[in-house]
């Protein structure tokens, strides 16, 4: 063989350990060629192996009577009734992000659509959690920049609706700046029956090769970008990441769906992280099968590409099929019409070995399933951090605290993390396919409906990482918490979770242990919240020289209305309802300090990161939610909106700008406790629900009956905005003025770009 | 009566628009695959939004050459209906069956959201059915909306009354500024039609706000025009 001998450098330049690399020669028999030795790197990489995580997963719940199908497929797949299924899934495209911001994002976006439609599920819905550093640097604005025209980009062409997403933007501390986050989440619906695996079947049958040729782009891309930290030449790696093109995939969606229809089709793969190397390999294993593949029939971009270079290229939109013997012309015909490239390279065998020839020249023959599944796995070392010695905020006087409110919460509204995502969202076409019921900026979730049924999704993603940087476990139950508490908002169930778990370095026993805490946290909200977890994705090695980012797990959760004509928007509908709080508890005064430190409020008016996130009663808000659900199910809700960051009276606000009319509200605060942490404290299960005279006596009855409190706080009006504490106005002025602040905020600081 | 939707292979609003005529509308309505010439059974033919084949280049640069649009050109010009939406409009711009081009949106910016169109005028195909100066709530979802045409072509416009719709408040005045008229469109021009009527364009997605979830139905009376014409035609 022609490649180059494998040495021990090269065996590291790979990103294998010795004792790996011992692993694959007890597998082989022998040692690698070039070729095997790359094949292994990637799979065997932290992003597609998932070596550090596996051991914490595991306490993941992943069953339940709606799950079709949990984590180890493309995407996970739920039951949502009518014969229906929802296939959905959330990946991290975070380090080519940060490397070319559009790019990076856009192919992001590719990579989880093809996740969904290689299950046989047409796209229905694109969300995505962002975090950026703060945007007074203009670096991190040219990021947000960049990252939100990539998804834009790729998103609109194709031709599926952006509906939802989050976004925070925290300071240095976060470790966002040299590290942002860019989690795509997906959702698809299919027929039950039609739901398709990636498990290479049936000896002899044709393997297909379908879509964009293959070039030298990418190679490496996942082992070297997401499996190792950051440093100064990480702007070297730009080669390595895959550029988009949405055109293509939207001929492959279609040709694709399309070719389903015939039958023909045995299984089918996506070739995103590792390619080709991934596809072969995890079908055969999957299926229990071999498969020999020829390379010089792989269509290329590039003249002189090795075998190395073809089994490891990243170029996007490519798929792999396996069609059933003697029906290939079926499926060709298919793609040939939609314009696409396709040509058989190879056929499933029956001896469970992936043979990679190049001209009849063997570069590579690997028994599939130890590749796929045998990579070591690591239990690796976790260390509790030691106690932070921090400063925690002191609440100002109430004089102070009272003269200061306007304008404390005029910057709250404005600050970029609260203000009005509409600069963002309008940049994405959210309402394409006419499916989108509550788009962006309209509820507590997206909601879509199914056409031909009453049945509504709505999906929402939520994950505080700063609440998990100073708790992981604690950060972790808030964020599955808040992410039930959207859905049950807009009057939908929630159903099931997909998860992308962004840390740093495992290899470092602290990173390890936030790791752990999430999990567990995770898995005690899910499990009292009757959520699963389908999938998801790990994203390690979130680190720049040293620095981690903020442990920051996203919960992507999916809820279902039975009618999706019932549900309520976040927006107040029309002056003189009641404006109800529903689960309002006393606050632990004794924790108070420490919960009001971890606040936005502390964040963006004190400059203060410290203490511990509120504390959840994670069966209490499970009461919560089944009591807002039901008002809505009967009814007697007008509006419900979730209090989450800067507490009741940003929720009261937001909940005041509709996204046409500009409603006020008075209401009426009491209570001991300090003015700050009544207006802008952050506890959980809480939610504001508006409410019309005729069903108000009936609420209350409902909240009783749920043992939920519910305080009756006062009334929407035309445009009046005036807050009463203890007796006193400490708030009065007109609605206009916040909507103004609240809605210019971002726009103001990312137009500094431009301007 | 049979009506057919367009399927440019990177058109992406063909099944909203198909869904509402044959779906919400109950008409009889058919696919017609680019590179067909097959339209002439047809009574009215719809070009939908999307990126016809991509739109690297300009936009519907390519889908101008394309088989389909040389006999959606023949067809126009014996009469037939045709209704261009976003991308279906710049289409019929490039293939001079409308006036005028498309320029990036003032903000260089992709732009998804509810606007105001005031219906400028009454008797065409497409708007028929609405009251004069009716405004309709309708979204946009474009890129390149900014219309733009030497002031020549502007004054024949107004002439001759092709402007169909312009941006506008929510109560019917025009006003040249970023809430009303997002994209900076020339004399807030959001859709126009071919001296002789058959042929009309808009950049706003009627097609979108068609039924009652959708946040409007107003885009619905477009379509209920324009096969109210058909059928008296």
């Amino acid at each position: 063989m022609s490649e180059a001998a494998v040495t021990a450098d090269l065996v590291a330049q790979h990103g294998l350990t010795a004792e790996e690399y011992e692993g694959i020669k007890e597998i082989l028999g022998r040692e690698p060629t070039l070729t095997e030795l790359g094949i292994f790197s990637v799979m065997w990489s932290e992003h597609c192996s998932y070596k550090s995580s596996k051991v914490h997963l595991k306490r993941l719940p992943t069953t339940g009577p709606q799950v079709l199908q949990g984590p180890g497929e493309n995407a996970g797949v739920v039951d949502i009734g009518d014969g229906l299924a929802a296939v959905f899934k959330i990946e991290s495209h975070n380090h080519p992000s940060f490397v070319e911001p559009f790019q990076g994002a856009a192919t992001g976006v590719g990579g989880i659509l093809r996740d969904i439609f290689t299950m046989g599920a047409r796209p229905l819905a694109i969300l995505d959690a962002l975090r950026f550093g703060s945007l007074d640097n203009p670096k991190n604005r040219s990021l947000a920049e960049g990252v939100v025209s990539g998804i834009a980009f790729y998103g609109n062409c194709i031709g599926v609706p952006t509906v939802g997403g989050d976004v925070y933007f925290d300071p240095e501390a976060s470790g966002y700046a040299h590290n942002p986050l860019v989690n795509p989440l997906c959702l698809g619906v299919a027929p039950r029956e039609k739901i398709f695996f990636a498990r290479a079947r049936g000896v002899g049958n044709p393997v297909i090769y379908v879509g964009a040729k293959t070039g030298r782009d990418g190679i490496h891309g996942a082992s070297l970008l997401a499996s190792a930290e950051f440093d100064e030449t990480s702007q070297q790696k730009r080669p390595n990441v895959q550029i988009g093109d949405p055109f293509l995939e939207k001929l492959l969606l279609e040709a694709l769906l399309e070719g389903l229809e015939t039958g023909a089709i045995v299984a089918l793969q996506d070739m995103g992280a590792a390619g080709l190397t991934c596809s072969t390999c995890e079908m055969s294993a999957r299926g229990g099968t071999g498969m020999e593949i020829e390379l010089e029939r792989v269509p290329q971009r590039e003249d002189g590409m090795t075998p190395y270079e073809i089994m490891l290229s990243e170029s996007q939109e490519r798929m792999l099929v396996v069609a059933e013997n003697g029906r290939e012309e079926e499926i060709l015909s298919v793609f040939r019409k939609w314009g696409l490239d396709a040509v058989i390279i190879g056929q499933v065998t029956a001896d469970g070995r992936l043979r990679v020839r190049h001209y009849g020249e063997v570069a590579a023959d690997i028994p599939a399933r130890p590749l796929a599944d045998d990579c070591p796995v690591y239990n690796r070392p976790l260390a509790v951090p030691p106690p932070r010695i921090e400063k925690l905020i002191e609440f100002a006087p109430e004089t102070v605290a009272r003269r200061e409110l306007p304008e404390n919460f005029l910057r709250l509204l404005a600050s970029p993390t609260l203000a009005s995502k509409r600069w963002i969202f309008q940049q994405y076409d959210h309402t394409v396919r006419t499916n989108t019921v509550l788009g962006p900026g309209q509820g507590d979730a997206a909601v879509l409906r199914l056409k031909g049924t009453r049945i509504g999704l709505a999906l929402t993603v939520d994950g505080n990482g700063r609440y998990c940087s100073l708790n992981p476990r604690r950060g972790a139950q808030l964020a599955v918490a808040e992410a039930a508490r959207n859905l049950v908002c807009v009057g939908a169930r929630p159903w099931a979770v997909t998860n992308c778990l962004n840390f740093g370095n495992p290899e470092k026993s602290e990173i390890m242990w936030q790791f752990s805490e999430v999990i567990e946290g995770m898995a005690e909200a899910c499990r009292v919240f009757g959520t699963p977890v389908t999938g998801g994705n790990v994203s390690f090695y979130n680190e720049t020289r040293g620095k981690a980012i903020y442990p920051t797990p996203v919960i992507g959760m999916l809820g279902v209305l039975e009618e999706v004509e019932r549900c309520v928007g976040a927006g107040f509908r029309s002056s003189g309802n009641t404006i109800v709080l529903l689960g309002v508890r006393p606050f632990n005064r004794e924790e108070l300090e420490q919960t009001f430190s971890s606040s936005e409020y502390a964040k963006s008016i004190r400059g203060l990161v410290a203490g511990q996130p509120p504390e959840i009663d994670l069966a209490y808000e499970k009461r919560v939610h089944d009591c807002c659900l039901e008002a809505i199910r009967r009814g007697y809700v007008a509006a419900a909106h979730d209090l989450s960051e800067g507490g009741l009276l940003v929720a009261l606000a937001e909940a005041c700008f509709g996204v046409e009319s500009k409603l006020g509200a008075v209401v009426t605060l009491a209570g001991e406790l300090p003015l700050e942490a009544v207006c802008f404290g952050e506890e959980p299960s809480r939610i504001l629900l508006e409410v019309d005279e005729q069903h108000l006596a009936d609420l209350l009855g409902l909240a009783a009956q749920y043992q939920v409190e519910a305080r009756q706080l006062g009334w929407t009006t035309a445009g009046e905005f005036r807050v009463h504490f203890n007796g006193n106005i400490v708030l009065d002025g007109d609605v206009a003025h916040l909507a103004e602040a609240w809605g210019t905020g971002l726009a103001r600081q990312m137009q500094a770009v431009s301007g | 009566m049979k009506l057919g939707v367009v399927v440019f292979p990177g058109s992406n609003c063909d099944h909203d628009a198909f869904h509402v005529l044959h779906d919400v509308l109950g008409q009889p309505t058919e696919w017609v695959w680019h590179e067909s010439t097959h339209i002439h059974h047809l009574d009215a033919v719809i070009l939908p939004g999307g990126f016809a084949y991509g739109d690297y280049l300009r936009t519907g640069a390519i889908a101008s050459h394309s088989p389909v649009m040389g006999a959606v050109k023949k067809f126009a010009r014996a009469g037939g209906v045709v209704l261009g939406i976003c991308n279906g409009f710049q289409i019929l711009l490039e293939s001079g069956l409308l006036p005028g081009a498309m320029l990036r949106n003032r903000r260089l910016k992709f732009l998804c959201r509810f606007v105001h169109l005031r219906v400028e005028n009454t008797a065409t195909p497409f708007t028929s059915a609405c009251r004069p100066a009716q405004v309709l709530k309708i979204p946009i979802a474009h890129m390149e909306g900014n219309y733009y045409a030497d002031a020549a072509t502007v004054r024949e416009l107004e002439r001759h009354q092709q402007i169909v719709f312009r941006y506008a408040t929510p109560a019917g005045e025009i006003v040249d500024d970023e809430e009303s008229n997002p994209n900076g469109a020339l004399a807030n021009i959001a859709g126009i039609a071919n001296r002789e009527r058959n042929v009309g364009g808009l950049m706003p997605h009627p097609e979108r706000a068609s039924e009652p979830l959708m946040g409007s139905t107003d885009g619905l009376v477009l379509f209920q025009s324009m096969i109210a014409s058909l059928v008296s035609k």
